[in-house]
């Protein structure tokens, strides 16, 4: 167990910038429509990874009951399936309609 | 929890359950009788409106209370939201009950989420913890993700729903990432103290660097909400696609919520870095009139045109939010971007209101061309249309001229002569694709002769609604000037 002792706050927050530029460079180049909203729930992951890390800093500067990360946490959970449901009932409805999931193909509204 | 906690919440309690509500009854309802739903939306609002007033006459003189463990503080300037937020939503579902037949898509969920969008709004606006704030955020988000893309059938409804939810999403997540780095650089979710802790990071040079990511982070995602170049790309394609009544609605309440969130999380949590955000704030301003102006003038359609226009607002806002923070908080800039989003609500309401009366039988009517001779088929409502346009541009004696005249009182007051002069420039050229509408009313020809324009009750009394609240704010600016010296708790006139 003697190398857990050397994960630090730090580690995890670099883990999670690693992610949120993944997520990032996802939802930038990926064309797929599927694809783009699994790179916004990485995004989400990077900032629940964020906020749990943080949380267990602070539990020990301010004692257990300092839970403010991990309940956040919780909400952005419930709130990246919220958006998953809803995401995906749109895409469906568009596929529907036009027979693509490629965002090149979403093209009908322009200047 | 003590009583009170419930009393703070008693109007976000009441939509929640009147959405509920609608869910159940639009059930039980038969097709014909849809009409019901909007009944039932309109009453939550009324009550929704008279918890509100029941909270202000209990706070009477005090400036605000703090309610549910230090989350929610309904203050003045959260009941000025509230007001603002069940005004626009009043005047829409009036707007819509019509339209929804037409487009054959009247179903009672319409009504529930735009009433849990509102909820989710008032969250936003009486937020004083980072984690109320976003769940608002989100509750309104997702559900005007749905009712943008609430016309099944038709592609470009799906395609702007679409959008909006990738880059609605994405902004989101960005938002949440800089929230997260806010939360540990404080270890609080709370908005004061995430402003004292900001004070010693910014003297800290080991943490000034996650500061100022967190910094830029958040602020993206809150100028994505209110649709601020170089984040408005979802903006135009969104008003375009969604029906016409929620393109209303969300220009209007789901913009006014993103700046009362805006306000909460620069004025409260972050003011310590105020000399990094304020210059960062008057490029993106600078964009956001340049940018939205000129490509309001080649739009054919009058939907993205009026978003092109209403982006264009923003960057007048947000030219307030400069002046209102030039050394400290500065009542005056703050002062004009309230009464100009009151203002906006009506005059951009209305205007959206003619549009979605233009939709009948065949006729989309977003076209720039729908609108040609449409004095001779509705002369009231073209002459009312001509009022918001001129409103929107701020021309005096209307509504719209107060609220430039503070904001570029406080640019003045302050000594941004050069950002004054802008804005007063871009205004003035503004005038120019808003008159392009006029022009099309009325001195354009229909294609064909046609006979009076059928507009149902409910519409004409949103639109007529609209036009008197820009008239009279507009000729009698005083008693709406003195509500907002109310609001940010001003003696003086």
């Amino acid at each position: 167990m003697d190398f857990m002792l050397h994960i630090t706050t730090l580690h995890y927050l670099v883990l999670g910038a690693a992610l949120f530029l993944l997520g990032v460079i996802g939802v930038l180049t990926r064309r797929n429509v599927v694809i783009v909203l699994m790179s916004i729930e990485l995004i989400l992951n990077a900032v629940n990874l964020n906020l749990v890390a943080f949380s267990r800093y602070w539990q020990g500067i301010h004692g257990p009951q300092a839970l403010h990360g991990q309940v956040f946490a919780i909400f952005v959970i419930t709130d990246a399936a919220a958006e998953a449901a809803v995401g995906l009932g749109i895409l469906i409805a568009f596929f529907r309609n036009k027979e693509t999931v490629n965002v090149d193909e979403v093209n009908l509204l322009k200047w | 929890m003590v009583w009170t906690d419930y009393l703070l919440a008693l109007p976000i309690t009441l939509l929640t359950l009147f959405a509920l509500g609608i869910l159940l009854i639009d059930l039980m309802l038969p097709k014909e009788m849809k009409w019901a739903n909007a009944i039932t939306a309109f009453i939550g609002v009324l009550f929704s409106a008279a918890g509100v007033y029941k909270i202000q006459l209990w706070m009477a003189a005090s400036p605000g209370s703090l309610g549910m463990m230090r989350t929610l503080l309904v203050d003045r300037f959260a009941i000025y939201f509230f007001y603002l937020f069940l005004a626009a939503t009043a005047i829409a579902i009036l707007m819509s009950v019509r339209y929804l037949e037409i487009e054959n898509e009247n179903h009672g969920e319409y009504y529930a989420l735009m009433l849990l969008s509102v909820a989710g709004m008032m969250c936003m606006a009486a937020g004083f913890d980072i984690v109320l704030i976003f769940i608002g955020l989100e509750l309104m988000a997702i559900s005007t993700y749905v009712l943008v893309g609430f016309l099944r059938r038709d592609r470009r409804s799906n395609e702007a729903a679409l959008k909006y939810l990738l880059l609605g999403a994405f902004s989101s997540g960005i938002f949440a990432y800089g929230l997260s780095l806010l939360y540990g650089l404080a270890g609080s979710t709370s908005l004061p103290v995430i402003n004292q802790q900001l004070t010693r990071s910014m003297a800290d040079p080991q943490y000034k660097p996650v500061a100022i990511i967190a910094l830029v982070t958040t602020i993206t995602g809150l100028l994505f909400k209110i649709a601020a170049i170089p984040f408005h790309q979802w903006a135009p394609d969104a008003y375009e696609g969604a029906p016409t009544s929620i393109t209303g609605f969300m220009s209007v309440a789901v913009k006014a919520a993103g700046w009362a969130m805006l306000l909460r999380i620069l004025l409260i949590g972050l003011m310590p870095m105020r000399p990094i955000w304020v210059p960062l704030l008057v490029f993106v301003s600078i964009a956001t009139m340049t940018g939205a102006n000129f490509a309001a003038l080649t739009q054919t359609n009058t939907k993205r045109l009026l978003a092109y226009s209403s982006i264009a607002h923003v960057g007048y806002m947000l030219l307030g939010l400069i002046a209102g923070t030039a050394t400290q908080i500065n009542a005056d800039g703050i002062k004009g971007i309230l009464i100009y989003l009151l203002v906006y609500t009506f005059m951009n309401l209305g205007a959206f209101g003619v549009i979605t009366a233009l939709r009948h039988r065949n006729v989309i009517g977003d076209e720039l061309d729908d609108l040609n001779g449409l004095y001779s088929r509705a002369p009231v409502e073209a002459v009312l249309m001509l009022i918001f346009l001129l409103s929107l541009a701020g021309i005096p004696p209307l509504a719209g001229f107060w609220g430039k005249y503070f904001i570029f009182l406080g640019l003045i007051s302050t000594g941004h002569y050069a950002l004054a002069s802008l804005g007063v420039l871009y205004s003035v050229f503004g005038l120019y694709y808003y008159l392009k509408i006029a022009n099309a009313m009325f001195m354009g020809k229909a294609e064909k002769a046609e006979e009076t324009l059928p507009i149902s009750l409910p519409m004409r009394a949103a639109i007529a609604v609209a036009g008197i609240a820009t008239l009279y704010i507009g000729l009698l600016p005083n008693s709406f000037i003195e509500l907002v010296n109310w609001t940010l708790g001003i003696t003086r006139t």
